[in-house]
């Protein structure tokens, strides 16, 4: 394996905004000895650190289990949701992945949906609405259920987990020219129509999470497929068309 | 739920949709029709389908429900296109979507708006002066089954041969077409739900061989002219 070498200098263009109501700017900070095998986080760590000892405020961002299964990390690095790299979260992005004196522009997610509450994070509550208003199965009180007691079809499980791998990051409303929330949403209801025990609140389901998705503001879709393309789950835009369909099917029967 | 499908996303993608799958089969007639100026130079065949085209009934019926799905298709695309540009109101600084969608899906709007503006300077070139104002040329009138009827096929093939700044605006309008069309044929599938994994890559492929033939056949027409005549 080759071995790291050392970012010497590194320009870091930051979103900057004290609070949601702040308009907020971009800040320009220079980073020195950068090791390519440290994470993009570690990186920020490093700034953060840098910004500790001057005195001033680090530059805050969402990150949890830095490992890429959590969904709570974000940013838009160099004009792409989670960094230039494919099917990764910015977590998992590293710097061998950026060049020596490269200036790194950082953003927040934008999305009317998903305001900013300061710097680099946002509020994605507007997904928890979205799961909220159908995005489950509704289980009654009583015995426990044999696991094995529905039989699923292997095709049917396959699909429904590749969509269930959503972590709800937001990187398909970030990086869709309209803010859409469409693979997100279409995650969600697919994972749950495809199975049995989601099929019962399948029409009721997808009115309610796509009322709720068009009322919090997201955009309409418009099958550009980027979402998928920036999807660190790379979840299909096939699900998009089940939940038009799972949608047009429930709304016709009213 | 006391929201009517029409007001929701998905179903004024629907509307968008169904027009646009209506305005394409529009196409595939109006290019059957058109490809009949480069079979026949005596016109005979152009003149016959103009002048069935213009009596008929049945078309007479469905010309202005084409003007309204024009209509609608162009509405519902504004509405949705203002509604997207709400949703996010502070732009990024530095957005790169080249490697994530294709250029065609990204700019339909711009597109769609071109392809307007060329429809528009079309129905005055020839639909217009057919249909209500009349031309010199239309007078030059020919025999179709013992009846005499406007010469279509001189008004179009001497436009083409007259004017070369106006045959290279056609084919740069069917070269808009085709890229509103490589998208918005698939699309209109997709957002219809009548798509899967393995269908989405085959009506993606089926969308590129429409597109090129709509661009193609419809650019062919002033390009014939130009150089055979």
């Amino acid at each position: 394996m080759a071995t790291d070498n050392i970012l010497k200098n590194l320009i870091l263009k930051v979103w900057r905004q004290a609070s949601p109501k702040d308009k907020g700017k971009f800040v320009t900070y220079t980073i020195q000895n950068v090791s390519t095998g440290s994470s993009f986080f570690e990186m920020l760590d490093l700034l953060n650190d840098d910004l500790i000892r001057k005195g001033d405020e680090p530059v805050a961002f969402d990150h949890d289990c830095r490992e890429g299964i959590c969904g709570t990390c974000s940013l838009f690095i160099n004009g792409k949701p989670h960094g230039p790299d494919n099917l990764i979260t910015t977590c998992q992005l590293h710097m061998r992945k950026f060049k020596e004196g490269e200036t790194i522009t950082i953003e927040p997610w934008r999305s009317a949906a998903f305001p900013v509450m300061k710097d680099l994070i946002v509020d994605r509550n507007a997904f928890e609405k979205i799961i909220q208003a159908g995005g489950f199965v509704s289980v009654n009180t009583g015995g426990i259920p044999d696991a094995n007691a529905i039989p699923i079809a292997h095709d049917a499980a396959e699909e429904s987990m590749d969509a269930a791998q959503c972590i709800g990051c937001g990187a398909c409303v970030a990086a869709c020219k309209n803010a859409s929330a469409m693979l997100f949403v279409a995650a969600k209801v697919s994972h749950l129509a495809l199975l049995p025990q989601g099929k019962t609140e399948a029409t009721r389901r997808a009115k309610a999470m796509v009322a709720k998705m068009d009322e919090l503001g997201f955009g309409n879709c418009t099958n550009t497929g980027a979402c998928e393309a920036e999807c660190p789950k790379g979840i299909s835009i096939a699900n998009i068309a089940r939940l038009n369909r799972e949608f047009l099917v429930a709304k016709f029967q009213d | 739920m006391d929201r009517n499908l029409f007001s929701s996303s998905i179903g004024k993608k629907v509307i968008v949709a169904v027009s646009g799958a209506f305005l394409m089969s529009f196409l595939i007639v109006h290019l059957a029709i058109n490809l009949t100026l480069i079979i026949d130079d005596t016109g005979l065949l152009f003149n016959s389908a103009a002048h069935f085209m213009a009596t008929n009934p049945i078309i007479k019926i469905v010309e202005p429900i084409l003007a309204l799905g024009f209509a609608i298709h162009i509405l519902y695309t504004i509405i949705l296109t203002l509604q997207n540009m709400r949703s996010r109101p502070v732009r990024y600084a530095r957005q790169d979507l080249s490697g994530a969608s294709s250029w065609a899906s990204r700019n339909m709007f711009i597109l769609g708006g071109l392809v307007l503006t060329f429809l528009v300077m079309h129905l005055f070139h020839f639909f217009i002066k057919m249909k209500y104002t009349g031309d010199p040329l239309l007078d030059v009138k020919v025999m179709i089954d013992g009846e005499l009827v406007k010469n279509g096929y001189l008004l179009v093939s001497s436009f083409f041969k007259d004017f070369l700044v106006y045959s290279i605006i056609y084919i740069v309008g069917a070269i808009f077409l085709g890229l509103h069309l490589v998208h918005g044929f698939w699309s209109a599938f997709q957002s219809l739900g009548l798509c899967n994994k393995i269908w989405l890559s085959r009506l993606q492929t089926v969308a590129v061989v429409f597109a090129a033939i709509m661009a193609l056949g419809f650019s062919i027409i002033p390009i014939y002219f130009i150089i055979f005549f």
